[in-house]
């Protein structure tokens, strides 16, 4: 499975890994909105410290989270992202949109 | 001008070949001592344009995708990605970033990729014919420097 999920109110974190590109990303989506839906947190983390690759669907999987948490009132936060999945994001602004942390910052 | 080294692959457009071409891709281009973020550049922009081929060329049927590698003098490589789908109308409009006939959860962001991961992009196309898409790199073997 490409994606773990730990559950909480507070704080529900998608531990995602692998690659991440059109084929594999349908199944991640499904479920974390079914979770999120569920659970209905107030924030949600997506965690790429696992990821080894992503291409442009990732960047729809990040808007799409954060379009889903915003509707809820909650907040998105996105953690481990690597230097090459930081420049597809940054060419979509999602550090705009979402507060990121990179690879090897602590938090 | 005559390629170094070539190698030529067809692919049926499912979307669970987008993983192997990408790595194909770059496995081909190896030889010449590429960084990390070289290599990952290539495999996003081959990512992009074969996941354009299975979502927009061939959209709900299946057809085969032709993938051409060349290595050039000078480090340069060429990658020709095509599809014989329902082909692009208006080229602009579908490289312009955000745009996407598909809107449900495709970014429209995949020529914007290939574009500022690549030195090169160019993009043919005929309608109800298919599009090719070429990308251009030159790898900063490091071995020169």
């Amino acid at each position: 499975m490409p994606v773990r999920i730990e559950k909480n109110k507070n704080l529900t974190t998608a531990y995602l890994s692998g690659e991440i590109d059109h084929h594999s990303c349908v199944l991640i989506r499904d479920e974390i909105d079914k979770t999120v839906n569920m659970v209905a947190p107030r924030e949600l983390c997506l965690d790429f410290m696992h990821v080894s690759f992503m291409d442009s669907s990732g960047i729809g999987l990040v808007m799409g989270r954060y379009k889903l948490m915003h509707a809820l009132g909650g907040r998105l936060r996105v953690s481990g992202v690597s230097r090459s999945a930081m420049k597809v994001m940054k060419l979509a602004g999602l550090d705009m949109l979402a507060k990121i942390d990179c690879k090897g910052e602590t938090k | 001008m005559k390629a170094l080294n070539e190698m030529k692959l067809t692919l049926e457009s499912r979307s669970v070949n987008e993983s192997f071409a990408r790595v194909a891709v770059s496995a081909f281009v190896a030889s010449l001592d590429p960084t990390v973020e070289e290599i990952s550049d290539i495999k996003t922009a081959v990512s992009e344009a074969v996941t354009n081929c299975i979502v927009h060329g061939y959209k709900n049927t299946m057809g085969r995708i032709y993938i051409w590698v060349g290595i050039f003098e000078n480090n340069v490589v060429k990658i020709r990605i095509r599809d014989r789908g329902c082909g692009i109308a208006d080229i602009a409009q579908a490289m312009a970033p955000l745009f996407s006939t598909e809107p449900e959860e495709r970014a429209g962001l995949g020529f914007a990729v290939m574009q500022s991961f690549c030195d090169k992009l160019s993009v043919r196309s005929t309608p109800g014919k298919g599009t090719t898409v070429t990308l251009i790199k030159t790898i900063e073997s490091r071995e020169q420097c």
